[in-house]
């Protein structure tokens, strides 16, 4: 291949980077964000129930879960519970109940739910791969955002010319240059985190994007393909007779020392009914490889169903690539790395955002759909994170017990972060900028001070604080002018 | 240049990134597709393994005709290619059959 040639690939590759980056961009900054919170999941939800601490065995726990659910649901389906673990002391539940679907973190001991009705760190999970759309378009624009990601990342690297050289490049403070070199460092430092980070992503949705192959050698035969693939998973009608749930905790014990390691999961289908089936999730806390291994109990004798260690190559390959991206594996320091990893990608993303408006408001006077690419992207990169700061102070400051608390929770997050977005497309962007980053300074301080219990979480929220103010005097002073040199030049 | 023809010239030039475009994400998606289907079928492995690395890999295969579709030195040949590599991959799942 000629040189030539090789210079034309490369614009080829930065055109289409740019495009696909526009286009999707802000869909992946707001996925990318929520993605790297939830790599605390557990630690983010522990932060935001400060009122229950109490600890308990998993089995423990889970049975004093389903001892609350048996007397507080109604026509429940099923009960999707995950134990306890060293990272969160409640009994994550969703569940369907008197027809509609729910989810609470339940108290280890009582079973009932935590008095700080709230989503906690789920909600940045949800966020992540459905972005508070209804089921299925969220995890549809996911996965095409995910592929797009993988676009950008690959024409992004084609397009670069010194990989290397970029690891020590950084000239602060001239414009596009500036932009250009923190863009690529962000990208180039981590490129292997977030090659991996996005196609592990996108395999997590693939059943929903690209099941054909799944077709091609099932057809639509869904129930034996689900059979095959969880082969532990006893499936089975209700009866429609009623039979009380037999006590949990022995089966769970009786997992435990058949399947090795410590409860994850626990699905307890049809519960109430004859038929009942418990099922438990070995958990992997402690592996790369995605479900393990599982059993099922008849739910109304206890009684063994089926076990199932998983150890078919492909199948294993295919659960250690979900699990890279589920992180559940990682000890302390790793989902550190994942945090770092997540932070850097989000930057890149929105250094990149910033850069195509910088690259061309310094050739030119921006075009009309440039200006306002300018403005979205002070609303959008300025708000989503406001946006997820004031779900952290709503948190602090709505009301124990009131109706709704963990939709209000919620919705707060998303008003803000729609009031920012008004605020980006309607003021300058000199002045929407440091306003948003300001806000989401001060809500990050705020919502680490009130309500104190000291942890982790409240140095991180304190460390970002300080980070974003200094940031807003960056903004407030802009960047530095260069003319001087000029004129001195043409002296 | 008149003022015709270089709107000719960049109506051109949008008719040929247009159809890259298409190429590039509906074909992608579909080449990506069929390739799953004809991996799934004709690995030598039980059906639910031989699923796993079909799956895996057409989401690899996907970015790649879609990156290639932009490479290309002509739109046709961004679609013959799209085209060739679909209908060989159709060839195969359907000459394949469904697993018994």
């Amino acid at each position: 291949m000629s040189a030539a040639i090789r210079e034309g690939t490369r614009q080829v590759m930065a055109w289409l980077h740019g495009w696909v980056g526009l286009l999707l961009g802000w869909v992946l900054f707001v996925m990318c964000l929520a993605g790297t919170l939830s790599v605390f999941k557990p630690e983010i939800g522990q932060w935001m129930r400060p009122e229950t601490s109490a600890k308990a065995d998993p089995a423990d726990a889970i049975q004093a879960a389903t001892d609350w659910l048996g007397k507080n649901t109604t026509e429940s389906t099923a009960w999707y519970l995950t134990a306890p673990s060293g990272r969160t002391n409640t009994v994550e539940a969703a569940y369907s109940s008197g027809g509609s679907y729910l989810y609470r973190a339940l108290d280890p001991i009582s079973g009932a739910p935590a008095p700080r009705e709230t989503l906690g760190g789920e909600f940045f999970y949800r966020l992540h791969f459905e972005l508070e759309l209804p089921y299925p378009w969220g995890r549809w624009l996911a996965s095409i955002a995910g592929l797009v990601m993988l676009v950008a990342l690959i024409t992004g690297i084609i397009a670069h010319r010194r990989i290397f050289k970029d690891y020590f490049t950084f000239r602060p403070a001239k414009g596009q240059r500036s932009w250009l070199d923190g863009h690529n460092a962000l990208g180039v430092l981590a490129t292997p985190f977030h090659l991996m980070i996005t196609f592990t992503g996108v395999v997590t949705l693939s059943s929903l994007s690209m099941p054909w192959a799944m077709t091609a050698a099932y057809g639509s035969d869904l129930v034996k393909l689900y059979q095959d693939l969880a082969p532990g998973v006893a499936q089975r009608a209700p009866s429609g007779e009623h039979v009380p749930l037999a006590p949990v905790a022995p089966m769970l014990r009786e997992a435990q020392r058949q399947l090795g390691g410590t409860i994850g999961r626990v699905y307890v289908i049809n519960p109430g009914d004859k038929a009942a089936v418990i099922t438990v999730f070995r958990s992997d806390a402690d592996q790369l490889g995605f479900t393990p291994a599982e059993m099922s109990f008849d739910g109304a004798t206890g009684k063994p169903l089926s076990k199932w260690q998983e150890n078919r190559p492909a199948v294993q390959t295919y659960n250690v690539v979900y699990g890279l991206h589920m992180a559940r594996f990682a000890p302390i320091a790793t989902r550190w790395l994942y945090f770092l990893g997540g932070v850097m990608l989000t930057l890149a993303i929105a250094s990149g955002m910033v850069l195509w408006i910088v690259k061309r408001r310094e050739r030119a006077p921006l075009s009309l759909g440039n200006r306002i690419v300018e403005r979205l992207n002070a609303g959008v990169l300025g708000g989503v994170p406001l946006g997820c700061a004031a779900y952290l102070l709503a948190n602090r400051l709505v009301p124990l017990g009131i109706e709704n608390r963990a939709a209000l929770e919620v919705s707060t997050a998303l008003w803000t972060a729609g009031a920012a977005l008004v605020i980006g497309v309607a003021l300058k962007p000199r002045w929407s900028w440091p306003l948003l980053t300001g806000a989401t300074a001060l809500t990050c301080a705020l919502a680490a001070l009130i309500g104190l219990p000291v942890s982790v979480m409240s140095a991180v929220l304190l460390t970002t604080a300080a980070a974003l103010a200094l940031l807003v005097v960056k903004q407030i002073r802009g960047p530095k002018k260069r003319p001087e040199r000029k004129r001195r030049a043409a002296a | 240049m008149t003022g015709a023809a270089q709107q000719r010239q960049g109506l051109r030039y949008r008719a040929n990134v247009a159809a890259r475009i298409v190429a590039g994400t509906i074909g992608a998606y579909a080449v990506a597709a069929l390739f799953a289907m004809a991996l799934a079928r004709i690995l030598p492995m039980e059906r639910v393994q031989a699923i796993m690395p079909a799956t895996l890999l057409a989401l690899l295969v996907g970015p790649a005709v879609t990156i290639w579709a932009f490479l290309a030195r002509s739109p046709w040949r961004a679609w013959a290619g799209v085209i060739l590599l679909g209908a060989l991959f159709a060839a195969t799942a359907w000459l394949a059959g469904p697993p018994a």
